[in-house]
């Protein structure tokens, strides 16, 4: 038995080497840009800079849309999950390519469609005063941008969701019905706990990508709104100050930081029944 | 169950890749030229008749803007042997001694260019030692007959109250400062502070009557009628016309960027004869007719404006703007690391607002 | 009754809010007018030039390629991964499961320079290579991040039922624990494929000369307006999955156990 399970540890290895390689040797990189300035002294000046005033209010802006998108994401993926695994067995593989389908089309694509779908005389506002209703000014605008990210993201939360809730054995559901639990007393006490795994993998990669985006803000926010992805890119690509991109770029990891102490939190429950 | 969804997925790119296999033909040549310009920026067809006439095999790479070919290039992942950077990029590339002398002897086309185009160019590239014109062009504004009753000669226009929400900036520090400063009279290459602060007022100022800061979307969203005025590039404006006739282009009369595409040969170039047999190829007349049919931007090479066989191009105003008709018109150059930090936290103050 | 038609207009308006772009897509495919904001009539111009445009078909080969190399490849690395990672103390799945998420939390350029400057100074040779390496590295985080919920969720009885009943252990993990975390799997698998083939800044920096892929493609014809070529070829590539969903569903289902 001990022999498997350091057997067990060994399937690890190729990943372990794959990260050390292909990810931790890069990010020791961006450390060593971070840390340093133009010259190649070491310097803490480019991770304090993210107290100055545009890039705080920068990264408060991606936080604050950011967040609201990946709750907009839970509260839509969550009964989704629940109705897809409801419907019939064999037609799961269909639903879920069903969901994933649309982002085959390149991202640019289908964030410029949805340019034309919103404009001032978009597609949808053409509809709306062919029905004389008044017309929507979303375009340029955070909403714009929130929508953007539900959009791109959505798939993200939807699956892990689901994902776990079909693991949830039937029986467990049939014998809090028979001992007459209602559909609320159920969703709460049993599909919600049981899913948690799923809702937290969701909510890491939601949160994440949105909130270091850049395009979405440029194309669907007009650029008028500054989020913390913009300068880190705006920092490589048009001012080349590696250094400060790099600095900013390191303040962001704290949020992985926060994320792994919310995984370690959630995965006590988990603890008790793996292999 | 689930292993359907990985046969379907492997299935349909199975039969997209029978679909479509057997388009890309790879073909042996004695030499290559490894080139890199921008997206869109080339008429594939020259590319095939240069290979046809002289055996050489041309790879082609893209890049999408300056900045993220700077980094490929200084880094040195490939090898390119000859690229089309911008003005203050060549003049950067320059500074960091990143290309090497063009001998003009062994580019006979070159001559083709004309003389106040490498006048100009020497803002950037002192002497002509380094770059050969391939496009240019200016910045102006674009306006809709229809939507804009004030007369629209000067930058002014966009601080116009009159057009809030309809108004385009370009989504770029250099081109934003640019109108700012040209608008009070003062250089675009400028490294004063109060100038630059200035400009970084009104550009504040004028950030509640702006629609969305933009780079390509200026197109699609003037001939759409999605705002009135933006500022743009003057090889769009041909095209844009075309497609929404109600368009104007003006240069603003306190003066814009003039901004000159060049071809550079790297200095750690392999192939440097090729690149030469390139870039002269990319001069002959009837060459850069070809790609300026085919990409709209002005070409500054006269012999293929001779050969122009339609009138109202070969007059417009618009490709072919008489230079000297403007005051102040300027070119840009690289400011230094801090020059650019300088200007990119001013762009920051104003974008975050 | 209710309930199930609530479901259904539940579902149906999400299906219209993520497929109202891509219809917007390709409608624009069949626009005589090459910008996208007027129209212009209808044609099929353009799928007639995008079976002549060598370079976007050669483009397509390589997306398609890569992205199915990268994600069965990070399938199978990040499937294993994720078995091994649950057998570790929870500090160690804390520490492992904390880098995972590097790749995904680095801005994509920070990524794709720094991958860049790697293969430089180990001397890879820049081409289909370097950004088959680059996008595995993406990819993998998304399947550990898929297979880890179903794997916490796991019974482990009925594994060591089995092996009760005397499976090997390789064999138990064949026939019990692999199959129960299929669907995990697969919408890693999906995932891998899906980003992979939607990347652009980690493939512009990894990529070498004259080896595109779509996303390369499309980004770099920004500068001059989108072709509506491309337009077409997504619509293309859009149906072709569409169909073949279409027919495997209705095919009747043979040995599906599950």
């Amino acid at each position: 038995m001990r022999r498997t399970k350091a057997l067990k540890k060994m399937l690890g290895l190729p990943y372990y080497l794959w990260s050390l390689f292909f990810i931790l040797i890069p990010l020791g990189m961006v450390f060593y840009y971070g840390l340093t300035d133009r010259s190649g002294s070491l310097t803490f000046e480019n991770i304090a800079a993210i107290v100055q005033a545009e890039h705080a209010k920068a990264l408060f802006y991606a936080l604050f849309l950011a967040l609201i998108a990946t709750a907009i994401c839970l509260l839509l993926a969550y009964p989704l999950a629940l109705i897809l695994n409801t419907m019939r067995i064999s037609t799961h593989s269909f639903t879920i390519l069903i969901f994933i389908l649309p982002m085959w089309m390149n991202f640019l694509l289908r964030t410029i469609a949805w340019q034309t779908l919103l404009e001032k005389t978009g597609v949808i506002n053409g509809i709306l005063s062919f029905l004389h209703l008044p017309p929507i000014h979303v375009i340029n605008t955070p909403h714009a941008i929130i929508l953007g990210m539900v959009y791109n993201f959505l798939p993200f939360m939807v699956l892990p969701i689901y994902n776990s809730i079909s693991k949830i054995d039937r029986s467990i559901v049939n014998a809090a019905e028979d001992l007459g639990a209602n559909g609320p007393q159920i969703l709460l006490r049993i599909y919600l706990p049981l899913s948690v795994p799923g809702i937290i993998s969701g909510i890491t990669m939601v949160f994440i990508p949105a909130l270091t985006t850049f395009v979405i803000s440029k194309l669907l926010g007009g650029s008028k709104i500054l989020l913390i992805g913009n300068v880190i890119e705006e920092e490589f690509t048009l001012t080349s100050n590696w250094n400060l991109g790099s600095g900013l770029s390191i303040v962001l990891m704290l949020f992985i930081i926060f994320n792994m102490i919310l995984s370690a939190i959630f995965d006590k429950e988990g603890e008790s029944n793996y292999l | 169950m689930k292993k359907r969804i990985c046969a379907i997925t492997a299935a349909a790119s199975c039969m997209l890749l029978a679909l479509f296999s057997g388009c890309a033909g790879k073909k042996e040549a004695a030499g290559e030229v490894v080139v890199y310009n921008w997206g869109e920026y080339i008429d594939p067809d020259t590319i095939d008749l240069f290979e046809k006439e002289t055996g050489i095999k041309v790879v082609y790479d893209e890049f999408e803007t300056n900045e993220t070919m700077y980094p490929k290039v200084e880094a040195g992942a490939t090898v390119y042997d000859v690229i089309c950077p911008s003005d203050y990029m060549i003049n950067k590339m320059i500074k960091n001694g990143l290309l090497q002398e063009i001998d003009r002897e062994k580019i006979p086309n070159s001559k083709n260019i004309g003389q106040q185009y490498y006048d100009n160019a020497t803002e950037f590239d002192p002497g002509n030692r380094y770059a050969i014109p391939y496009c240019w062009g200016t910045v102006g504004i674009l306006y809709n007959k229809t939507m804009v009753d004030d007369p629209v000669d000067s930058w002014d226009i966009l601080w116009n109250e009159k057009y809030a929400d309809s108004i385009l900036m370009q989504d770029s520090v250099r081109d934003a400062f640019m109108v700012a400063l040209k608008r009070n009279g003062h250089s675009m290459n400028t490294l004063d502070l109060d100038e630059l602060t200035e400009a970084k007022n009104d550009l504040l100022a004028q950030k509640p009557l702006v629609q969305a800061y933009v780079v390509d979307q200026v197109r699609d969203k003037m001939i759409g009628n999605e705002a009135s005025i933006g500022v743009i590039y003057s090889g769009e404006a041909i095209y844009t016309q075309r497609e929404n006739p109600d368009l104007e282009y003006v240069i603003p009369k306190e003066g814009t960027n003039v901004w000159i595409d060049c071809w550079v040969i790297p200095k750690n170039a392999k192939n440097v004869e090729n690149a030469e047999k390139f870039i002269d190829f990319m001069c002959r007349g009837d060459i850069a007719l070809k790609n300026f049919e085919y990409i709209t931007y002005s070409t500054p090479n006269e012999a293929a404006r001779e050969l122009l066989d339609d009138e109202e191009i070969k007059n417009s105003e618009i490709a072919f703007p008489d230079l000297s008709k403007y005051q102040d018109l300027e070119t840009y150059v690289y400011l230094g690391d801090d020059g650019d930090e300088l200007y990119n936290e001013l762009w920051k103050e104003i974008k975050s607002r | 009754m209710i309930k199930t038609t609530l479901k259904k207009i539940y579902l149906i308006l999400i299906l219209i809010f993520l497929y109202a772009p891509i219809l917007t897509l390709i409608v624009l495919s069949f626009n005589k007018s090459k910008t996208r904001a007027k129209w212009g009539g209808f044609t099929l111009d353009w799928y007639a030039r995008l079976f002549r445009n060598e370079a976007l078909m050669g483009a397509l080969w390589n997306t398609l390629l890569i992205a199915l190399a990268a994600s069965v490849i990070s399938t199978l690395i990040g499937t294993v991964a994720a078995i091994a990672i649950m057998h570790l103390s929870r500090k160690g799945r804390t520490v492992v499961l904390g880098i995972t998420n590097i790749p995904m939390l680095n801005a994509e350029i920070v990524t794709g320079i720094s991958l860049m400057l790697l293969f430089i100074s180990f001397g890879f040779r820049f081409g289909l290579g370097t950004i088959l390496l680059a996008h595995i590295t993406f990819c993998i985080p998304y399947v550990i991040l898929s297979v880890m919920p179903r794997l916490r969720s796991l019974n482990p009885y009925t594994y060591e039922a089995a092996l009760d009943l005397g499976a090997s252990p390789l064999y138990g993990y064949v026939k019990i624990v692999i199959p129960e975390l299929m669907p995990g799997i697969a919408s890693g698998f999906l995932m891998a494929f899906t980003m992979s083939i939607d990347d652009f800044i980690i493939t512009h920096f990894t990529k070498g000369a004259g080896v595109d892929t779509l996303s390369t493609k499309i980004y770099t014809e920004v500068k001059k307006g989108i072709k509506p070529e491309v337009y077409a070829l997504s619509t293309i590539i859009f149906v072709t999955v569409l169909v073949l969903l279409l027919l495997i569903n209705k095919a009747p289902e043979k040995g599906e156990k599950k």
